[in-house]
């Protein structure tokens, strides 16, 4: 068949097919298993430290040895609370655990212990802010506690598969969306928001690579005036905000490709090959499995009451929304620089540090976001191990404002600020770094430039206007860079027009 | 020194008439001469008890200790033990060494308790005749031809033959009542919560409960003195003040209310049994009691519903025996399904399996509800039940078997008939409560159990309702005669 009967071919089936003109639609819910940053596990009290040496982090419960029995953390049940609190879901009176049955290697007991009847977190909701600027409500339909499973190591054993339980048992919560997103780009922008709100929290440290943070996406697609949803495939494992969005758009073109040739789609779960960049069949709705879910015998029902969830209220911090919208009035900052600023908890709180000791919000956004952030990026450190803290930032920015030095002179001290423990007023004087702001010294400096270029001064009166520059840049450079920039062009101007 | 009950050597240990050491030599030596005949020990531990024993002569001749320091005592091979084999009677746990003690054990242990060893019982405690043990069948004292009970029939045929002078069980469904009733003991399985879990390996953990298998209610409530109380590793443990179980074992019983189920008093019952019964409330009348009738009418349902519920966690428990991290694995295993199917196929035993199939038959999507859930419905009814009945008594009082002790291999290929062994015990495993089977009388020579039943919560009174029928009785102090020399 030739490419053009090939198309022709294909336009007869589609015609064929019950005609809809209408677009397709994607619709996708989402499940974040969370990692809870308890110090022990939900149900035992081995660390849940990552990275130790293999099963030295296990103990007897974790190993689900003959006779032991969980004890549920405490802690995991406020960090679910506090997770509840903050997108005013209703939290339930009474909750249960459930047994999960199934048989895997690294599943020490033979079943995962959940929530499956009466989550600890019932229905919420949480906004988001679409690329537009407009807000989305999406709805939440439970956020449920969990333990982790260990881990299968394939590499290193010839022919076997090692076991790791450290992470066996860890908290997890898991939060269940409503199908309310309907691109895999609001599918991101929905789970950067989850994961900014959960460190926000301080309910996890919300890392991605190490698995705290990580996601199944159930996909469907349906014609625009259909109401009914399409068969669903559940996209199991994704942790990485890109990997997210292209396994999503591959799964909706995937499906809306099989609908068009007249396929259906299957109801299963598939796995996403990150180097194919491609979606697979990982098992169909047959392979299924029956996990036999009962109410776990071994714990009772966690029973929550209005005065625990009182006392827990006040302890929330201001969340990321609410922050961005003060943020914005307050500082009288843009959407886009109060967003920069309160995606990440720690940022908020050190533009804050910065503009407390009198510094300008503007002035303090644009060194955060600029010089800051490189030289953290370039020497891969996060904001907490930033050599600057907010106020010795604040001193250097103190000095720009008050016309000490210039922004340029700035960005040398900065360097200094980072690999020195002096304060930006020790740098400047030492190195004698202040502004020149003597009329009569910058008059000289000007003076000199003219004498030593005669040719280029000509040219200028000559009517060569953009010269005017090359002579501040000479300036500048016979100065190290502190004549005030303002009083040089002023001057300058004056001397070269009279 | 063996046809002293644990109270009176107790008396006699701190009256420094004997010494720990003689002590335990003595009963590691009718275990040595007897036990060959009874098989109800898995594991006999000489050096760890002979060191206890002197440990506690040190703390007896210095005045010191609890009345249990320097007691040789027995624990199920059910219950984790340090350093020591606890196998469950299973091939499965066959070389398991426990890496821990279980609460019981240790708070035992602290007491001063010396350990004869571990004793034998039904593979995971699924049984009622202790024929389901990979250590094979433990005979009854009072008839080697015969079953000792069980799933705690090691521990009840040792007491009786005193190869120890009382020792730990279980209880899910009966499994401490039954052979206590079977073999002429005091069982008493505590309210549900009222001894810790932690450590005792479980079979179904909404029942699941330890108790003393003892020769007296006395020294059950010296026992309970040690074992009862909250423990914060059992999330299902009760914290719930523990009296002195002895202060109030002399009470006066006038005017207690005793109510009999007309279900456990049906025209089907044994009429030797029934007039054995009988002649023991007319005691109890002397005592000052008063009897009258009450109805349970789920209990016709608790034997499907015991098996659903107790078989649904089983196969849920059991599910961790993988081969994998401990315990028996099948040589050379080709892949993870044939671990998984040869190391659980070959590790455990018929009866064990045959309750994994049902459990998670019942649990499975589509049965589950008729199943399961239901039961747990009707597992709720029972116990409103109960409490209907002891708003108007105190105490329930019936048979604790149908039969005397059936004959080895009777039953062992009729599930459903050993199943109603535990017909009288069962519902009260199901609604948590109290219940205690001490020595009736006997029939043909072999001895008939009968059972008090109480309100969460009042094993004292229940100890003291069999002490003071203990003490116009003596048919618990009567001994098996091949045993008793």
């Amino acid at each position: 068949m030739t490419s053009a009967a090939h198309k022709q071919s294909k336009q007869n089936k589609l015609e064929s097919y019950p005609k809809s003109t209408d677009a397709w639609e994607s619709v996708i819910g989402l499940e974040v298993h969370v990692q809870l940053s308890t110090q022990s596990k939900l149900f035992s009290g081995a660390a849940t430290a990552y990275g130790a040496e293999p099963n030295t982090q296990a103990c007897a419960i974790d190993l689900a040895l003959p006779g032991v029995l969980p004890v549920l953390n405490a802690e995991a049940v406020n960090m679910a609370i506090r997770f509840g609190l903050s997108i005013q879901a209703d939290i339930p009176h009474y909750s249960t655990f459930a047994r999960k049955n199934y048989f895997y290697p690294d599943l020490p007991k033979g079943y995962q212990i959940s929530q499956h009847e009466n989550p600890i977190i019932g229905r919420g909701q949480l906004t988001i802010i679409l690329e537009n600027g407009e807000e989305k409500i999406i709805s939440i339909t439970r956020a449920h506690l969990e333990e982790d499973a260990g881990k299968s190591l394939h590499e290193g054993f010839e022919n076997r598969t090692g076991i790791d339980l450290n992470r066996a048992g860890t908290p997890l919560l898991e939060i269940v969306s409503e199908p309310d997103l309907a691109s895999p780009k609001e599918a991101v922008i929905y789970l950067k928001t989850l994961h900014t709100l959960v460190r926000y929290l301080d309910i996890s440290d919300g890392n991605l690579q190490e698995g705290s943070f990580r996601c199944d996406a159930n996909v469907s697609v349906r014609r625009s005036h259909q109401k009914k949803l399409g068969t669903r495939v559940e996209i199991k494992n994704l942790n990485s905000f890109r990997f997210i969005e292209k396994a999503i758009q591959y799964e909706i073109d995937r499906q809306i490709a099989i609908l068009e040739k007249g396929g259906d789609i299957e109801q299963e779960t598939r796995l996403y090959d990150t180097d194919k960049q491609e979606t697979r069949s990982m098992r169909s709705k047959e392979d299924a499995k029956d996990y036999r879910y009962f109410t776990d015998p071994d714990l009772c029902p966690v029973v929550i009451n209005t005065d625990y969830i009182e006392k827990i209220y006040p302890t929330l911090p201001e969340l990321p929304q609410k922050k961005l919208v003060r943020f914005q009035k307050e500082y009288q900052l843009s959407a886009y620089d109060a967003g920069l600023l309160t995606a990440v908890r720690e940022l908020a709180d050190y533009f804050e540090a910065v503009v407390k000791e009198k510094v300008s919000a503007k002035l303090a956004v644009n060194w955060i976001m600029g010089e800051l952030t490189a030289a953290l990026n370039k020497a891969n450190l996060s904001l907490i191990e930033s050599p600057i803290n907010a106020q010795r930032l604040a001193g250097l920015l103190q000095r720009i404002e008050d016309n000490t030095i210039s922004s340029t002179i700035a960005k040398e001290v900065f360097e200094e600020l980072w690999v020195s423990n002096q304060t930006s007023d020790e740098i400047i004087q030492e190195k004698n770094l202040q502004q020149i702001t003597d009329q009569a010294a910058i008059s000289k400096i000007i003076d000199e430039v003219l004498i030593k270029y005669p040719q280029q001064l000509t040219e200028y009166r000559a009517g060569k206007d953009k010269l005017f520059s090359f002579f501040v840049g000479q300036a500048m450079k016979a100065s190290g860079g502190k004549v005030n920039p303002q009083q040089l062009n002023k001057l300058l101007k004056e001397k070269l027009n009279s | 020194m063996h046809n002293y009950t644990l109270t009176e050597l107790s008396a006699s240990l701190r009256a420094k008439k004997i010494s720990s050491t003689e002590l335990t030599q003595h009963f590691l030596a009718r275990i040595e001469k007897y036990d060959k005949t009874l098989n109800s020990f898995i594991t006999v531990t000489p050096t760890i008890a002979l060191e206890q024993a002197k440990q506690a002569d040190l703390h007896l001749q210095k005045g010191n200790g609890s009345p249990l320091m320097g007691i040789p005592f027995a624990h199920k091979d059910i219950f984790c033990t340090l350093g020591i084999k606890t196998s469950c009677a299973s091939k499965m746990l066959d070389n398991f060494i426990a890496p821990y003690d279980a609460t019981l054990v240790s708070w035992l242990n602290q007491a001063g308790i010396v350990l004869l060893g571990k004793t034998n019982m039904d593979e995971f405690a699924m049984g009622s005749s202790n024929e389901n043990s990979f250590y094979g069948a433990v005979k009854n004292p009072w008839d080697i031809s015969r079953v000792p009970g069980g799933s705690s029939g090691g521990s009840s045929a040792a007491v009786a033959a005193r190869l120890t002078p009382a020792a730990s069980g279980t209880d899910t469904g009966g499994s401490i009542r039954q052979p206590a009733a079977l073999c002429n003991l005091t069982g008493l399985k505590p309210t549900y919560g009222r001894i810790s879990r932690y450590g005792l390996i479980a079979f179904a953990s909404s029942l699941d409960q330890a108790g003393p298998l003892t020769q007296t209610a006395e020294d059950a409530a010296l026992l309970m003195n040690s074992m009862a109380g909250f423990d914060e590793k059992d999330s299902t443990s009760i914290e719930q003040p523990v009296p002195n179980y002895l202060l109030t074992l002399n009470d006066s019983l006038k005017g207690l209310k005793i109510g009999l189920p007309k279900e456990y008093f049906s025209q089907d019952l044994d009429p030797k049994v029934s007039t054995t019964i009988q002649a023991a409330i007319k005691l109890y009348e002397q005592l000052g009691a008063k009897i009258s009738r009450v109805s349970l009418p789920n209990c016709q349902l608790v034997i499907p519903l015991y098996y659903i519920i107790a078989s649904a966690e089983c196969a849920s428990n059991l599910a961790r025996y993988d081969g994998v991290r401990y315990g028996y694995r099948c040589n050379n295993p080709v892949d993870l399904n044939d671990l998984y199917e040869r190391t659980r196929g070959e590790g455990f035993g018929h009866e064990t399996k045959r309750r994994l199939l049902m459990g998670t038959y019942v649990l499975s999507a589509g049965y589950c509800d008729a199943y399961y859930t239901k039961a747990q419905k009707i597992r709720a009814l029972l116990i409103e039940e109960f409490k209907a009945a002891f708003k108007e008594v105190d105490i329930l009082l019936g048979p604790t078997t149908p039969t005397t002790a059936f004959k080895l291999g009777e039953k062992i290929n009729d599930p459903v008939s050993m199943y109603l062994s535990d017909i009288y015990t069962i519902a009260i495993s199901l609604a948590g409560l109290p219940a205690i089977s001490i020595p009736a009388g006997f029939i043909n020579g072999l001895p008939l159990g009968m059972q008090l039943i109480g309100r969460p919560f009042t094993e004292a009174k229940l100890l003291n309702a069999a002490h003071r029928y203990q003490q116009v009785t003596d048919w618990h102090k009567k001994i098996p005669e091949n045993f008793n020399l």
